[in-house]
């Protein structure tokens, strides 16, 4: 696996491509020359996509915004795996020396019914921020900032939230789950905010509303296979999926409108 | 509970999860019955247990509930996955599914699917004939059926197999029940895991001798 500092490769791409959502997309097969191992596989498509305007073609559609890991825009499902071959990082952060001269890479989208692809490799998943905007807050009080001190938080629920909300909202998880269950990135978002005192007031109504926004969006059901929590580049634990389980289980047998 | 709870796709999940962990009690009571057999008595203890499992009407009520459980548990799997396919209508060319996940946790739907095969056999077998005589009034003799039955090599062979069937499916199910009753915790899962693998195994390899010590004759 990969190769030395300075190198470079000679790979052969397979890319999917779809003029818009409603379209019926294929892959196309693209060979690049002097690949250096030191790129960042955007970079290697930055290149692939200059070089198609420069020969008058169109360039390929892809997400990102960060480029440092920490936005979750980039989204590209490489040789059968969301985020690409390695482990715990973003599509942004995997570089070419993960990859060996010769290599076919296979590149698709997010492929889900509730991430209709917008064009190419690029996805829409404002699904989930209808997730989000259903139930995914807390009201705070306006006025001053009270004294950081003032609200006790143990440690380890402290610790817990701040690993849930380590979720960057990619949607790799979807995309990893042969189900394309969206449990892991909503039980983040519900965690984060059950396990610390400001996200008591609405615990009940918000993660009701949070699976039944999940659910409607059409993303399937759980089978408990943990691909993503294996695939997810923030290490988001399957922790979170029992945490949602046992919250909305209580609150729909204690909450009253 | 709400009314709603068993409409999301977790209250479906927790159906799942529950009548499965209901059936794997069950697996206790059968596996300990049919190793009975082992007493080599010429089946006389295996067909006393045999005979109070089918008389006794506490049991047959708990057969009914049992019954209702599969029934449940095979009708949620068929609607969840029918679900899961509308989810994504277009698959991957490429799916790289050993790198995160367990083949036998992506294949519940067909190793369930072997296992209810398996079952219309093994009711051919050894329910429906018991269930005649029981209804009928009849002396059954279910030891010597299983002889009968465990003679022809082809029938070990179809045990074997939904046995093996039966071990994966319960290697990814119970560990997948208890965490979707909500059952993590970092104290406990190592030990409701390695619990679950155990179960599995043990389970299923008394299960698999029993075709095998018969056909051999080892049981007489
Ligand atoms: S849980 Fe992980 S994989 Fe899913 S959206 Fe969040 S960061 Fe991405
Ligand atoms: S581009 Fe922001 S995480 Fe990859």
């Amino acid at each position: 696996m990969g190769s030395g500092h300075g190198k470079e490769l000679n790979l052969t791409l397979k890319v999917w491509r779809q003029k818009n959502t409603k379209a019926t997309g294929s892959f196309e097969t693209h060979q690049l020359k002097g690949i250096s191992v030191d790129m960042s596989f955007l970079e290697m498509f930055d290149v692939l996509n200059e070089k198609l305007i420069v020969e008058g073609k169109e360039a390929i559609a892809f997400d990102h915004d960060c480029r440092e890991g920490i936005c979750g825009m980039c989204s590209m499902y490489i040789n059968g795996r969301p985020h690409g071959p390695k482990d715990g990082v973003t599509t942004c952060q995997l570089h070419m020396r993960s990859f060996n001269d010769g290599d076919t890479i296979v590149v698709e989208p997010w492929r889900s019914t509730a991430f209709p692809v917008i064009k190419d490799l690029a996805v829409n998943r404002s699904a989930f921020d209808r997730i989000m905007a259903s139930g995914g807050y807390v009201s705070v009080n306006t006025g001053n900032a009270q004294d950081a001190n003032n609200i006790l938080i143990p440690k380890e629920a402290a610790d817990d939230a701040f690993g849930a909300a380590a979720c960057i909202g990619c949607g790799a998880c979807v995309a990893a789950c042969k189900n394309g269950s969206a449990m892991l990135f909503v039980s983040a978002k519900v965690s984060q905010l059950a396990l610390l005192p400001q996200g008591q007031v609405e615990r009940k109504s918000r993660v009701l509303k949070m699976v039944a926004q999940m659910d409607e969006e059409g993303f399937g059901n759980c089978t408990n296979t943990g691909a993503c929590e294996a695939e997810c580049p923030k290490g988001i634990s399957l922790e979170n999926i029992a945490r949602m389980n046992r919250e909305l289980m209580s609150a729909s047998a204690t909450y009253t409108k | 509970m709400s009314q709603g709870f068993l409409k999301t796709s977790i209250g479906k999940k927790i159906v799942m999860g529950i009548t499965g962990l209901f059936l794997t009690t069950f697996l206790i009571i059968h596996v300990s019955i049919n190793a009975c057999i082992y007493f080599n008595d010429g089946g006389k203890t295996f067909n006393a247990a045999a005979d109070f499992m089918s008389h006794n009407p506490v049991i047959r009520i708990l057969e009914i509930g049992l019954l209702a459980g599969l029934l449940i548990h095979m009708i949620q799997a068929l609607r969840l996955t029918m679900e899961n396919k509308k989810a994504r209508p277009i698959a991957y060319a490429k799916i790289d599914g050993a790198a995160n996940s367990k083949w036998y946790s992506r294949s519940m739907g067909v190793l369930g699917s072997l296992l209810l095969i398996f079952f219309v056999v093994h009711f051919a077998n050894f329910w429906f004939p018991t269930k005649v005589a029981v209804f009928t009034n009849h002396e059954h003799n279910s030891f010597e059926s299983m002889k009968l039955v465990f003679d022809q090599w082809y029938f070990v062979a179809i045990y074997l197999v939904g046995v093996g069937a039966l071990c994966y499916h319960l290697l990814h199910g119970i560990q997948s029940a208890f965490q979707t009753l909500g059952i993590n915790h970092k104290n406990y899962t190592p030990a409701i895991k390695s619990f679950g693998v155990w179960f599995s195994i043990i389970v299923s390899l008394l299960f698999a001798s029993m075709p095998i010590a018969m056909h051999l004759h080892i049981i007489q």
